[in-house]
């Protein structure tokens, strides 16, 4: 069977986690397995994941924390081992990182992390990802049909494929005390974690001023996007380092990538260069940005911005 | 105290990347190779900050063929006191761990670091699988450590936020931006470092299950669409039609 592990968040399913429930669905039904959710807290919409793929869910309610790879490890491979689970799918967060290659050792199979595409060749799984920073992909299978698979947020579009209920039930499972004692956890309040936004509105040097950042939030607010900047800008201190998207920053995917006053350096394109649409507002026409995009405004973003939210909030006002 | 630090070497980001004719090797010429900037800025100088501080000795180690002798004399210059090459091209981040942790476990290491992930895979794999062979805690993307005798005070990058969390030695952690300061060895560091030891480890292939199928480029961008400076109309279009954002 195949086996995926989801993250639960305040009593949600995250998205990151629906997403690993439908690339593990592509897997089961290559297979023809049946496929078994693993979750560590209850919540309402369990069973609703049968829309999805899943047959069985399986509830650890011992008090684990996620954040413990070895706790997390020990009761995932427990799990993958009784119900003799070849695939194991991930989401590869935080959290799917520090316990993927954890189980890749207990169960002794091969790691594919980062994954976004799932392909069958000649009878064999192929896993895309993408690597050297976005400048190429690599293809990987696993010799003995079995892995650990660690899927990269925004890859996919989760969509229902049936329409019949999950069996949910709980799972005893021992685990070790954690070694590891969490002292704080800090959560930026209400906003889409970056690494998960659909939709992104990134503002770099070019804004010349924090308190510029105005019409920026003002467009993310009204095409629901989390906001983003170039690492000078949060080096500075005119943003805080959690938006730094790039090489050393997070590396992001969303399907609209919208970089304002951004140049286009290479170490922040490692960072973006796979989100889906880019559209890009330069009033340099020689910007490297606009290589890279899919639209390009070549203008003062102090006049091309407030005069885009003007205009978007003018349509939605006639279409609501 | 005595550090491990696991270093890797990767082309520099701005390098052009090709592969062979089968590809599935990475096309080498006239590339230029770098020691990883996670290992070296943040996993490394830190081990050595905390060995200014508390003493100790910090090692490094690569798992790698002789080309890799550069960025580890780099790292002794930097302020490394020993290197250790093992000498065997892998396949796989499996079979790194293995043979770091094979390594580190005839030794007593009170840290193991990484930095959170390579520039070239960037698979964020490697230090997991240590811990899990050495049976060790593990603390991924962390920006700030403070020991205080046996017991690391940590916070780390969390999608959103931060998490700081309490931990005792020995572990194993990857390393992120703001963990330590960036050095640039100095002469001094460089002359020191010919003397320093460089030993080179024979091992057997331990061979893994993964394997690659291809490398591919990706097709070229279609080139993009430049709109007229004062076209909110068709920015609007392309927000609803195409991004489906409003
Ligand atoms: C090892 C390494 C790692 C790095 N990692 C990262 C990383 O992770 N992320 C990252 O972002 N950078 C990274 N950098 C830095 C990167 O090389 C660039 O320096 C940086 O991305 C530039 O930021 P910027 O585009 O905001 O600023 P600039 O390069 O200064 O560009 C500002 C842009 O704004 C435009 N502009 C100015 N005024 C206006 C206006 N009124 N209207 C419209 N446009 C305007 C300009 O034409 C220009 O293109 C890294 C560098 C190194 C060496």
């Amino acid at each position: 069977m195949v086996l995926v592990y989801i993250e639960i968040h305040q009593g949600e399913i995250k998205k990151s986690g629906l997403e690993a429930i439908c690339f593990a669905a592509q897997i089961a039904k290559l297979k023809s397995s049946p496929l078994t959710a693993l979750v560590l807290s209850n919540s309402d919409s369990l069973a609703g994941l049968g829309n999805y793929g899943v047959q069985n869910v399986l509830v650890a309610n011992q008090n684990i924390d996620g954040s413990d790879s070895q706790n997390l490890c020990s009761l995932i491979s427990q799990v993958a081992e009784k119900n003799q689970a070849n695939y194991i799918v991930l989401s590869n967060s935080s959290i799917g990182k520090s316990v993927a290659g954890r189980l890749a050792v207990r169960l002794n199979r091969p790691l594919v992390s980062g994954v976004n595409t799932i392909l069958e060749e000649g009878g064999k799984l192929i896993f895309r990802k993408s690597v050297y920073s976005g400048k190429a992909s690599a293809y990987y299978t696993s010799k003995n049909d079995k892995a650990i698979i660690a899927l990269s947020p925004n890859s996919i579009s989760p969509s229902k494929s049936g329409d019949s209920n999950a069996t949910v039930s709980s799972v005893e499972i021992a685990v070790q005390p954690s070694k590891i004692k969490l002292l704080d956890r800090n959560l930026v309040k209400g906003k889409i974690p970056l690494a998960e936004a659909d939709t992104v509105v990134s503002a770099g040097r070019g804004m010349k001023e924090p308190g510029n950042w105005g019409m920026i939030e003002e467009l993310a607010d009204l095409i629901g996007a989390s906001t983003a900047c170039s690492r000078p800008v949060a080096d500075i201190g005119w943003r805080p380092h959690h938006e730094h998207v790039g090489q050393t920053g997070i590396a992001i995917k969303p399907n609209l990538y919208i970089a304002i006053g951004i140049s286009g350096a290479i170490q922040h394109l490692a960072g973006v260069n796979s989100s889906r649409k880019i559209i890009v507002i330069n009033k340099d026409p020689e910007a490297p940005f606009f290589k890279a995009a899919d639209y390009g405004i070549c203008g003062d973003l102090f006049e091309v911005v407030p005069k885009l939210n003007e205009a978007i909030r003018k349509f939605k006002s006639s279409n609501s | 105290m005595n550090f491990l630090v696991c270093i890797s070497r990767t082309p520099d980001t701005t390098s052009k990347i090709t592969f062979e004719a089968d590809s599935r090797k990475l096309k080498e010429d006239g590339l230029v190779f770098i020691l990883n900037p996670y290992d070296e800025w943040y996993a490394l100088v830190k081990a050595i900050e905390l060995k200014e501080k508390f003493g100790g000795q910090v090692d490094v180690i690569h798992v790698g063929n002789s080309n890799a002798e550069v960025v580890m004399r780099k790292a002794l210059a930097i302020g490394a006191d020993a290197a250790f090459r093992i000498d065997i091209e892998p396949d796989s981040s499996w079979e790194v761990a293995k043979y770091i942790s094979d390594f580190a476990k005839t030794k007593a290491y009170d840290l193991i670091l990484l930095g959170k992930e390579t520039i070239d895979h960037n698979g964020s794999e490697t230090g997991a699988m240590v811990a899990e062979f050495m049976d060790l805690p593990y603390i991924s993307y962390c920006n700030k450590l403070d020991i205080d005798g046996t017991k690391a005070t940590i916070a780390r990058e969390i999608e959103g936020g931060t998490e700081t969390s309490e931990v005792n030695l020995p572990f194993v952690l990857s390393a992120a931006k703001g963990l330590a300061e960036q050095r640039i060895p100095n002469m001094k560091g460089i002359m020191d470092a010919k003397k320093k030891p460089l030993d080179i480890i024979a091992v057997d292939k331990l061979g893994s299950d993964l394997e690659l199928v291809r490398f591919e480029l990706p097709p070229v961008k279609s080139g993009v669409k430049m709109l007229a400076v004062d076209d909110m109309d068709a920015l609007i279009k392309i927000l609803h039609e195409e991004a489906k954002v409003i």
